[in-house]
Formats: structure tokens, sequence, C-alpha cells
């Protein structure tokens, strides 16, 4: 088995993250252990050979064995994953490969930090494998995670965050669009402002890594650029209406 | 076996005419908007300082300032493009200068095998001067007929339409002849050295 090679997954569980968002256990014969912030490829094949294919980051830690867990969003008539979200049932089995990518990666027994993360929607999902890992072999690398999303519903793995918020772990929510009663977390859209002060006990050299839709991914970089962060420090992701 | 693998209650969306469909390689899918992908921040680049150099094995370097670049002989190139995220887009309509009226200005070195696209931020891509000639790549400065916008690589990418877009280096600073095909930046993070669409190049063993 290589990471190249098709291989046929079974699904063996979807939780409901947000109305929007689903997580998909993979059981994979041939599982590799991935680095926290790879991706693997998924592709659909109809009776007649038309095939679709997208590639979605894996959300679970390295350090689970045999199986993967997909956070994937419902795109407005995205093909993919509204097949995912509404006809997809746990014992289905689809064809992915991977793991798959080398840049957007964070290891944190050897990459060091401290390790600024910005995520927007479902951005949050590579970040999500590097939190689960860091907890997964007991890091103490200093992470701090800045994260979009449009209203409290719309949290992907809300409860999850709050408990790794610990040793070390600071998560900072903004809500862009509307708060619930008695919100003390930031209620705009990322800006200069908001990540000087999530990023300043950092310094200028922290590793950072950015997803989210290309906007905020643009406009984070540059402001992160402009407070003086090296560039060559910044991981960006992106994805568009059509990045998935 | 995968090869005859079918996903139960997938029929997909309905076909593209057939004169389209023929135009997207395996893998990809149709968009119609213009999807942003960088593997770091925008540089801004100011125009009175930038500047195309094309160096490496010839006998002497040249090195154009921004009005000497737009003084160069430009066309209009109306092509497909495919990105290795799977999104395809047709009749991309770019004005830009070729390779090919680059290279006339330089003599080459007779062991020159390929290029390496170098750019703002430290981005690479290596290119093999057989996929670079004949039409087959320029330099963009403008895109729907306005001025190449900073996300998308302006002032000016290199756009090599018959590979990955990845190939096609957003804000271009130096072509440099080489006597090699080594992998650029993302050739060295897992994927291919050429990236052919239309033969699914999309990863390094692929």
């Amino acid at each position: 088995m290589n990471t190249l090679q098709w291989q046929i997954a079974t699904i063996t569980k979807i939780t409901p993250e947000t109305a929007k968002v689903k997580s998909f256990t993979l059981s994979l014969p041939g599982w590799i252990k991935h680095r926290a912030g790879q991706h693997y490829d998924l592709r659909l094949t109809a009776p007649d050979g038309y095939r679709a294919q997208r590639s979605y980051s894996i959300a679970s830690a390295p350090e689970r064995t045999g199986e993967i867990d997909l956070t994937i969003e419902r795109v407005e008539d995205g093909e993919v994953s509204t097949f995912l979200h509404q006809v997809v049932v746990p014992g289905d089995r689809v064809e992915v490969r991977g793991p798959i990518g080398g840049y957007f990666v964070w290891d944190a027994t050897t990459s060091g930090g401290p390790v600024l993360l910005v995520a927007g929607g479902s951005g949050v999902v590579p970040m999500m494998s590097m939190l689960r890992h860091r907890a997964a072999v007991g890091a103490k690398v200093p992470v701090r995670l800045l994260y979009s999303s449009r209203t409290y519903d719309d949290v992907i793995y809300r409860e999850e965050l709050a408990s790794l918020a610990t040793g070390g772990v600071e998560i900072f929510h903004t809500l862009t669009r509307s708060q619930p009663a008695g919100w003390t977390g930031y209620a705009r859209r990322i800006d200069d402002t908001m990540l000087a002060e999530v990023s300043r006990p950092f310094g200028a050299s922290a590793l950072t890594f950015i997803c989210g839709p290309t906007p905020l991914v643009e406009s984070a970089a540059t402001s992160l650029e402009r407070a003086s962060l090296r560039a060559d420090r910044i991981k960006t992701e992106r994805f568009g209406p059509t990045g998935t | 076996m995968a090869e005859r693998f079918v996903t139960r209650g997938f029929g997909g969306r309905p076909r593209s005419a057939v004169g389209l469909a023929a135009r997207i390689p395996p893998g990809q899918h149709l968009v119609t908007d213009f999807p942003v992908l960088s593997a770091g921040p925008t540089p801004r680049i100011d125009l009175a300082t930038w500047e195309l150099a094309l160096s490496g094995l010839v006998r002497a370097p040249v090195k154009w300032s921004w009005p000497e670049f737009l003084a160069l002989p430009a066309e209009e190139f109306t092509k497909d493009i495919s990105c290795v995220t799977t999104w395809t887009k047709l009749d991309m309509r770019w004005r830009g200068v070729s390779v090919d009226t680059l290279l006339e200005h330089v003599e080459l070195a007779p062991n020159a095998l390929g290029l390496v696209a170098e750019c703002h931020g430290g981005y690479t891509t290596n290119l093999l001067l057989s996929d670079a000639v004949n039409g087959q790549a320029f330099v963009a400065y403008e895109y729907d007929g306005k001025p190449l916008p900073p996300d998308h690589g302006g002032p000016g990418r290199l756009v090599v339409p018959h590979l990955y877009f990845w190939k096609s280096a957003k804000w271009l600073r130096a072509l440099r002849v080489v006597d090699r095909d080594r992998p650029g930046f993302w050739e060295s993070n897992g994927y291919h050295i050429r990236g052919d669409p239309w033969k699914e190049e999309r990863y390094s063993g692929d």
C-alpha cells in the first residue's frame, strides 16, 4: 500500500457537527499514519464510469490507527459533499487515497513553535488534526487558535475545542453574524487589531497556519505580515466556493 | 479491483455536452469562477522596481523593467486551465508575452534543458524547455481584459495551460535556464514533476 494507491474505505460512523457539517469515520484497509494537516482524495464512481473527485482535510489525530475522520461541509450545489451528506450511510464504501500533502503540515515533536492557527469555517479541520495530535503525544508547544464562525451554532467541534484549551492551548472565537446573549468572544470579522492581540505573545517567529475561505486567508496573511510576522513562517491553505 | 468499483447511489451530475466533456481532463470538474490558491501570503509588488530576468545557462542574461516588458510583442491567449485541486475553467482569456518571445533575446547554452520559474515570496516551479516553447507558455499581465490582480499573481505570472495550474507560477520575477529538471516547491512537496492533467500526473508517483 502506498499513499497514491486508491483503496476502498468503509464509512463506519457519521457524526453531525453543525447543521451543514458532518464528520465521516473511514475504516481503511491500507491505513498509513498521516501528518496533521494532510488530506485525502475521495472519489465517487457512477455505474457508467463517471467520476467526481475532491480533496478533504483529515480531522483526526495521526495517532489513531486504522481509521481517519474527514469533516466535510455541505457546499451549496456541491456534487461530492451533497452526496456524502444526503446519500451515504454507515456501511457504505468510498474510494480514497492518501495521506497527501507535505507543506501545510505540523509535527508536534519536530516542527517547533509556538504555533498560531487562524481558521475560518471548515478551515478549522486541519487545525483540529493538529490540536488532537498535540494532545495525543502530550506535547507542550504553545498553540493559539483564532477561529472565525458565522454564528454560535456554526462553530465546528465547539465542545471538544473547549476541552482542548488547556496546558498551553488557547482558543479565541469570533462570531461574525450573530452572537448569543452573554457572548464574551470577538464579534466581528478577523482584522488587524484582533490578529495583533492574538499573535502578540508569540512574537514575530510564530509558526503560522491559516486556512479558510480565500478572502479570510488573504486578509489574515496580509495583516500578519504587516504585524511583522515572517512571511516564510506563514503557511496558507485556501478554499473558494468551488474548493470542495 | 479498484477500477471496477462503483459507489452505491452515486449518479453524478448530468454529463456535460459531448464537446465540452472532451475538454475536461479526467478527475476534473468544471467551474465558472476563478479560485485562488497559494501557499503563503500575497506579495505586493511595486511596478517601479518590478523586473523580469531571464538568466542561467544563457550567453548574456536579460532583464526587463515593467515598461520594457510591456513594450515586448504581446498576444491574446484563450486557454482552458486545470488546477490539481480538480477545478477546470474553460476559455480563460489572458494577454501576455510568450516564452518564445522572451527566449529570442538570449542564446541558450547547448546543455539547456529546463526552466526554473522564480517568484516573489520564494515560490519556484520547474518546467522542461520542451513544455515552455512553441506557444505553450507565456508571462501574463492581463486577465479578462484587466490588469492581473495580486491574488491571481499580478503584476506578471507564468501561464502554462497544458500543465496543472501550479506550474503557472504567480508573481514571477525570473526564468532561470538550467541543465537538469529539478523539483520546485510543490514538486518537492509530493506533487508530480511534470503535471499533465490529461495523464492525471497529480502527485509524484502518479
